[in-house]
């Protein structure tokens, strides 16, 4: 298994390497001189000089391209250009609030969606199946920010069960969790759809699989035949989805962090974007890319954690 | 999913019509449709009318879905919204369907060294979070129109090509295509006279849950604020003016939701039931 670990970090490299050099290319595209479109058509040739120099624009690009790999790798994502703080800084206070509201996101619609999708398989065409459906059909259909409006309108506003603010500090627990129910069902909801929907047809596959009639057939009890032995192989599917849907999870956790108003890195994004601070946007860019990276990684490792097969290869 | 009655084997025009929710899927986005394209007759008020003693008005007889901040007319706005959400949609996924088919079939076609290049670039732009990407693409283009559709179809390219170059894979090895070389075809016929046809199946399937999520994305941008420039109704901005009177007028925000919504819910079921058309295979299990 250590192997196995140390292969995937190793085969991970490449891709790292690959999406940010993508950051890199993305970030200096932008049509137009950022020092001119920073200081405004008013400011003097020295100040312009000066603001080049400081983000480091008067060096060729080849030089650009390794200094900005350099410092990458030193962990040094430079000073916002708005903020004047160092990014890194930025990002480390609000990162525990978005990092905290995926994985909760991903653990309600794991656990949401696996019973959803084994009861939906094994009372085909009866009203739970019908119930994973409607709820994966919705999921899938829910803008982001639509379906955290519409819980804001109802559990916070209407039945004030909720506050409608989400941004409660670490060091008040009680209010802090509270503060987190609504954004993490949000992202759990629309996750359910994609996990009940591949659990639901990997478990029609694995129960009609001959191993499942011998362990009936030897007496196994009914529920250790559909939840141990045939979950278990329905599960590859449901890792491979769960990785892919990272992609979309931190799409949404931009808009659910918007709509809750919740400190988070998606703020930190619109923030910049708005400010035109590029610094902050390449170093956001990097930490997205660490984070897409890091995701990829995970659900390598979780292959071989469901599938012993995989580990051996 | 039951398709269609029991009896001879059909066609998948025949598997299409007689899956339920697909009709209903078609239903819906026709009916929206018709409201998008009829707009300058059926929507009852200019949806950039202001009328500041009506600001913020609830839902009542003269408007049904209220009215917002400056006092226009929430359905007009909602009405006149579908144009362009469903342009901005629609137009973003041809082009990725076009980009991204090309890419695809010729990545494939021409296979070795220029395939895995092309593939590897794809697949890094692929592991950036789509969302991610269409805002840094939109703040760096700008946001007109031309550049809004440009970010949404260009973030879509990555999955467009994978679908095309799969099965051009094993095209290119059937016999047909073989005996097209022979007859001295050149080598853009024998992609588009031969392979695409095989193709399309696979890309409109792919183009009708995709127009799902430009629409989505659309909204999206509008409504982190990143969309097109007020007064153009968009449902996105007028979410996003909703949002910030979410505590005076809830409904400002409700229709338009409701309306992304069910077009969300149509395509969903219109690409659901595509996919199971067009593999039988897939509707059986």
């Amino acid at each position: 298994m250590l192997r196995f670990v140390a292969l995937r970090l190793v085969m991970a490299l490449p891709t790292l390497w690959a999406v940010l050099s993508l950051v890199f290319v993305l970030v200096r595209i932008v049509p137009g001189d950022p020092a001119l479109v920073i200081l405004g058509d008013q400011a003097t040739e020295q100040a312009l000089v000066a603001l080049r120099h400081r983000m480091g624009l008067d060096v060729p690009l080849w030089d650009q391209y390794l200094q900005f790999m350099a410092a990458v790798l030193q962990g040094d994502l430079g000073i916002s250009m708005v903020r004047n703080r160092p990014v890194w800084g930025e990002v480390a206070t609000v990162l525990p609030y978005t990092l905290e509201l995926t994985f909760v996101g991903i653990f309600l619609g794991v656990l949401m969606g696996l019973p959803l999708g084994v009861l939906a398989a094994q009372h085909r065409g009866g009203w739970i199946d019908a119930v994973a459906r409607w709820t994966s059909l919705l999921g899938l259909s829910f803008p982001a920010f639509i379906s955290g409006i519409l819980m804001l309108l109802l559990l916070a506003v209407e039945l004030p069960w909720f506050p409608v603010i989400g941004n409660a500090p670490f060091a008040n627990p009680p209010a802090h969790l509270r503060a987190l129910v609504l954004p993490a069902l949000n992202l759990g909801f629309i996750m359910v759809a994609y996990v009940a929907r591949v659990t639901r047809s990997g478990m029609l596959a694995s129960l009609s699989e001959d191993y499942i009639r011998t362990a009936r057939a030897k007496g196994v009890p009914a529920r250790l035949v559909v939840w141990r032995h045939a979950l278990r192989n329905a599960l590859i599917p449901v890792v491979t989805v769960v990785g892919l849907y990272f992609g979309i999870l931190i799409g949404n956790s931009v808009l659910t962090e918007i709509v809750f108003n919740r400190p988070g890195l998606g703020k930190l994004i619109v923030g910049a974007l708005n400010d035109r601070d590029y610094t902050m946007l390449q170093g956001l860019m990097v930490i997205y890319a660490l984070v897409v990276v890091g995701a990829n990684l995970a659900t390598d490792l979780a292959y071989g954690a469901v599938d012993p097969r995989i580990r051996v290869r | 999913m039951a398709v269609g009655a029991i009896g001879a084997p059909k066609g998948i025009a025949g598997r299409a019509l007689g899956n339920r929710s697909l009709m209903a899927g078609v239903a819906l986005l026709v009916f929206i449709i018709l409201l998008a394209v009829l707009a300058p007759w059926i929507s009852p008020y200019d949806p950039n009318d202001q009328d500041a003693i009506a600001s913020l008005g609830a839902p009542n007889a003269q408007h049904w879905f209220g009215t917002d901040f400056f006092g226009r007319d929430v359905l007009s706005r909602v009405i006149w919204g579908a144009r362009v959400s469903l342009f901005v949609g629609a137009v973003s996924t041809a082009i990725s369907m076009l980009l991204g088919g090309s890419i695809g079939i010729l990545s494939g076609y021409v296979g070795g060294r220029f395939d895995q290049g092309v593939m590897a670039v794809m697949d890094v732009l692929l592991s950036f979070p789509q969302l991610i990407m269409g805002l840094i693409i939109v703040a760096l283009l700008g946001a007109n129109l031309t550049d809004l559709i440009l970010a949404i179809a260009i973030t879509a390219v990555p999955p467009f090509a994978r679908v095309a170059r799969g099965p051009t894979l094993s095209l290119k090895e059937r016999d047909f295509v073989e005996a097209g070389r022979a007859l001295g075809f050149s080598n853009l016929r024998i992609m588009l006279v031969h392979i695409l046809p095989n193709v399309l199946d696979d890309l409109i399937v792919m183009g009708s849950l995709w127009l799902a999520t430009a629409i989505r994305t659309e909204a999206s941008l509008s409504f982190i604020g990143l969309g097109l420039p007020p007064p153009t109704a968009t449902w996105g901005s007028i979410i996003r003016e909703g949002f910030e009177n979410l505590l005076d007028a809830p409904w400002l925000a409700v229709f338009p939701s409701l309306a992304v919504l069910i077009v969300m819910l149509a395509l969903n079921m219109i690409g659901d039931g595509l996919r199971d058309a067009t593999d039988p295979k897939a509707a059986v299990s």
